[in-house]
């Protein structure tokens, strides 16, 4: 697509030069050289080359923040989106964090032919079936948990405590040996072609497993297939978080949460959050837990702030800056920080493992969380 | 099947061990492309995924014995960024076997042969990398 068509497509010729977006941006609070309201600009008077080679393309944390206050509906993540597309056929990438090893376990991922070997964390007090109707999608939790151990994130403890608490609901989740990565980071970064391989991959085992209903523990993978996934291939299933599927079951009576003495803060992830307008169910469950005291943030809902880094590129300074000042918010509401997202929770715990120390937030996910407040949290 | 493996031979002491198989004229088979780096530690685990995405069957990283790393501590490094690897793989369901670590000083020209030999012997009995036909595209 050339940048004259992105400029349509995204209706950034609306753009009034007003500012909004690079007032808002998290990134160019701390990092002056970035500005959304330039990139768009750039675009306008068509200077297409030093766009798409500048190298703030791939700063974006597609946050969907300046989306949200943008008075003329510019919608910049998309706008994002397409130009790193165009950026990449030019030759061009963003710096990838960890070496790349990511994005190439995404393409590895893409290939027909792999087989792989997902449920080594299935333990035997864990209840899974191979078909049914609820299938839960656990996503790169199982590489996740390799890659980041060393910085104290145990991923997998999020894909336990899930089908913990689905067992606990009665159900036996469908979990797939060979399910692929949903492809949210290639998407985001334009290797558009890769993406379209793993969603058709990912949809054809999950017809086979016959699920009416998919389970996501992730929001960037609830956000792919439910947002994404359409354009490159059909889905007869529902899609649903844990959080939205727990909340229902509190209307439904159906569900006790236990009690836990703690009080704790939300980070709100931008997937789920800005992006797919999730915000009140996990707080209803959260709240739902007895004992525990709920306190917002300075900054929440709607006006969240990212974890500082998406789709593994460019994690640099000012990344590092977002999250410490995330955290010194957390810190001031509650002394446990809960995400419901497993990418926010490694960034997040990274930047406490960073040079300049600051004050110990604990870190835990919202399946986490609610496992261990059911009496489900201290078994493998 | 002629297996293709991938050899990340450090500066100091394996790239010497291979160079001295080499004019020493030890026979060893041909299916071995050798990347040199600085050290065994350098290597991380994206560069072996990488080599298996685009189709390589196995991947050898060579350095100097443990206690004599040019950079001390570096082939420490190296075991714990193996390790990983293997863990990943295990995970993608990639055979264990296609990834290999030794330690080859400057004088073992004939170790450097031994183990090609023996590492190709392995990759045969165990087949081709199942990434290789798909040809997975990467920018």
């Amino acid at each position: 697509m050339s940048l004259e068509n992105i400029v349509n497509e995204t209706k950034a010729y609306y753009c009034l030069e007003c500012g909004k977006c690079t007032g808002s941006c998290p990134i160019s609070r701390v990092n002056k050289g970035y500005s959304p309201r330039l990139t768009v600009e750039k675009a306008l008077l068509g200077f297409d080359k030093e766009l798409l080679a500048d190298g703030g393309i791939w700063s974006c944390m597609t946050c969907n923040l300046c989306k949200d206050r943008c008075p003329s509906n510019v919608d910049y993540t998309k706008f994002i989106r397409y130009a790193r597309a165009e950026a990449l056929k030019t030759g061009y990438t963003g710096n990838c964090t960890h070496g790349g090893v990511l994005s190439s376990l995404m393409r590895i991922m893409g290939n027909p032919n792999l087989k792989q070997d997902r449920l080594g964390w299935v333990s035997d007090n864990l209840k899974i079936s191979e078909k049914g109707d609820i299938l839960y999608f656990t996503g790169c939790l199982p590489y996740f948990e390799t890659l980041f151990k060393d910085i104290g994130v145990n991923s997998l403890d999020i894909a336990r405590s899930t089908v913990k608490i689905l067992n606990r609901i009665g159900i036996k989740p469908v979990v797939m040996p060979d399910e692929r990565c949903c492809g949210h980071d290639l998407f985001w970064t334009g290797d558009l072609e890769n993406f379209e391989k793993i969603a058709k991959l990912n949809v054809g085992l999950i017809r086979g497993t016959g699920a009416k209903k998919v389970i996501f523990s992730c929001p960037e993978c609830y956000r792919t297939f439910k947002q994404d996934y359409s354009e490159y291939v059909d889905m007869d299933f529902e899609l649903v978080h844990i959080s939205e599927f727990l909340a229902e079951k509190i209307d439904e009576g159906k569900i006790d949460f236990g009690s836990l003495e703690e009080d704790v803060t939300y980070q709100d992830p931008c997937r789920l959050g800005r992006h797919l307008g999730v915000y009140d169910p996990p707080r209803k469950v959260i709240s739902s837990i007895q004992g525990i005291g709920l306190i917002e943030m300075e900054h929440s809902r709607e006006r969240s702030i990212c974890c500082g880094t998406s789709t593994w590129t460019n994690c640099d300074r000012f990344s590092e800056q977002i999250q410490k000042e995330r955290l010194k918010e957390a810190k001031a509401a509650a002394d446990t920080l809960i995400t419901a997202c497993p990418k926010c929770q490694i960034h997040l715990s990274c930047a406490m493992k960073s040079k300049t120390p600051i004050d110990e937030v604990k870190i835990k996910d919202f399946s986490v969380l609610v496992a261990s407040a059911m009496g489900l949290g201290d078994d493998p | 099947m002629d297996p293709k493996i991938v050899a990340f031979c450090c500066n100091w002491c394996s790239y010497a061990g291979a160079d001295l198989a080499g004019v020493s004229r030890m026979q060893y088979p041909p299916n071995v492309r050798i990347i040199k780096v600085m050290c065994s530690g350098r290597v991380e685990p994206s560069f072996i995924l990488r080599a298996f995405e685009v189709g390589i069957d196995g991947v050898l990283i060579t350095g100097c014995h443990i206690g004599d790393c040019h950079y001390v501590s570096g082939n420490l490094r190296a075991e714990d960024r193996v390790k990983m690897a293997k863990e990943l793989m295990k995970t993608l369901g990639l055979e264990e076997q296609r990834l290999r670590l030794e330690w080859i000083s400057a004088s073992e020209g004939e170790k450097f042969a031994s183990v090609i030999k023996e590492f190709v012997e392995d990759l045969k009995s165990v087949g081709p990398n199942p990434l290789g036909k798909g040809e997975a595209s990467c920018p």
